[in-house]
């Protein structure tokens, strides 16, 4: 019946987002990726790595697949019960970029099936979060922090 | 096979991957499970116990479903006399995710009224699965003996 202290990051939190933009999103991304695995399609991927970068560098709300969303979707709908933090999101973005840019090196150095794998495993995070809901910061939370407190100077 | 069918097969791999992971975490989330005591006392949480029972949160700064933990937790804890709700900053507290083996967010534990880890879980509960959780199956509120 008492609560504690909220954790504090100090920082100032970017304005909420509908959430369902970013599961729009991910569902575009995943029928992307999906095609993607289908064809072997090294532009495909190309497109979808910028698509990625586009919203990991300079935001959700940037993406083309989030201006679809507000054009198409959105109008459609009643205002949203409540906003999120667009900062999971994003992450997810420059997860996708990270899997998916490499994925886009490897094809064009020729290694066989670079595509379709990295598109394949983009597609499982795409679909796992429109379909499921899933927050792939939360599952890779202590992962990350121990990759960030190893970049760390010792405290 | 020529490529075209290698490429539906993977296309179909990663799918039965992705529905699985998907439908083993959701049926994961909220799950108790009950865990040999490690021991958190207030100096530890930097907040008090509760007089029958804490629940210690672990969330990080950006994470949704933490959010929505939350609110499922104080709604119980709030009609609920002698449970403390307590949130960990995990990135603050690192130290403490790394001892509690914390992998993912949101991850709560539920001491009782001594600060023993009498069991845990992760993701989004229900409010019945934090009731369930309280009372560890005796009925009673964990910590509850004795009052």
């Amino acid at each position: 019946m008492s609560t504690g202290p909220s954790p504090g990051d100090g920082s100032i939190r970017p304005a909420g987002i509908d959430p369902r933009g970013p599961r729009f999103a991910a569902a575009l991304t995943g029928l992307v990726l999906a095609v993607t695995v289908l064809t072997g399609s090294a532009w495909l991927l190309a497109f979808q790595v910028a698509v990625f970068a586009v919203g990991s560098l300079a935001g959700v709300s940037a993406s083309p697949y989030a201006f679809l969303y507000r054009r198409l979707v959105r109008p459609r709908l009643s205002p949203p019960a409540e906003l999120e933090d667009p900062r999971p999101p994003r992450f997810a973005q420059t997860v996708g970029l990270a899997v998916t840019g490499v994925g886009l090196v490897a094809a064009v150095a020729g290694v066989p099936l670079a595509v379709e794998v990295s598109a394949g495993l983009a597609f499982i995070a795409a679909f796992l979060n429109a379909a499921f809901g899933l927050c792939l910061g939360c599952e890779l939370y202590l992962l990350l922090a121990r990759m960030r407190a190893g970049r760390a100077s010792p405290a | 096979m020529g490529w075209t069918g290698v490429r539906v097969v993977l296309l179909a791999a990663f799918v039965v991957l992705a529905v699985g992971l998907g439908l083993w975490r959701r049926q994961a989330d909220g799950r108790v499970r009950p865990v040999e005591g490690q021991v958190l006392n207030a100096a530890d949480l930097g907040f008090a116990l509760g007089r029958l029972a804490t629940l210690v949160q672990f969330s990080t700064a950006t994470c949704t479903p933490c959010r929505q933990a939350r609110r499922v937790l104080a709604r119980v804890a709030e009609r609920t006399p002698g449970v403390a709700l307590v949130e960990v900053d995990a990135e603050e507290r690192l130290d403490l995710a790394r001892e509690l083996r914390v992998h993912r967010t949101p991850t709560v534990l539920v001491l009782d009224s001594l600060g023993t880890v009498v069991s845990r879980f992760s993701g989004v509960p229900s409010e019945d699965q934090v009731e369930v959780a309280l009372r560890s199956g005796t009925g009673r509120i964990v910590g509850g003996a004795g009052g």
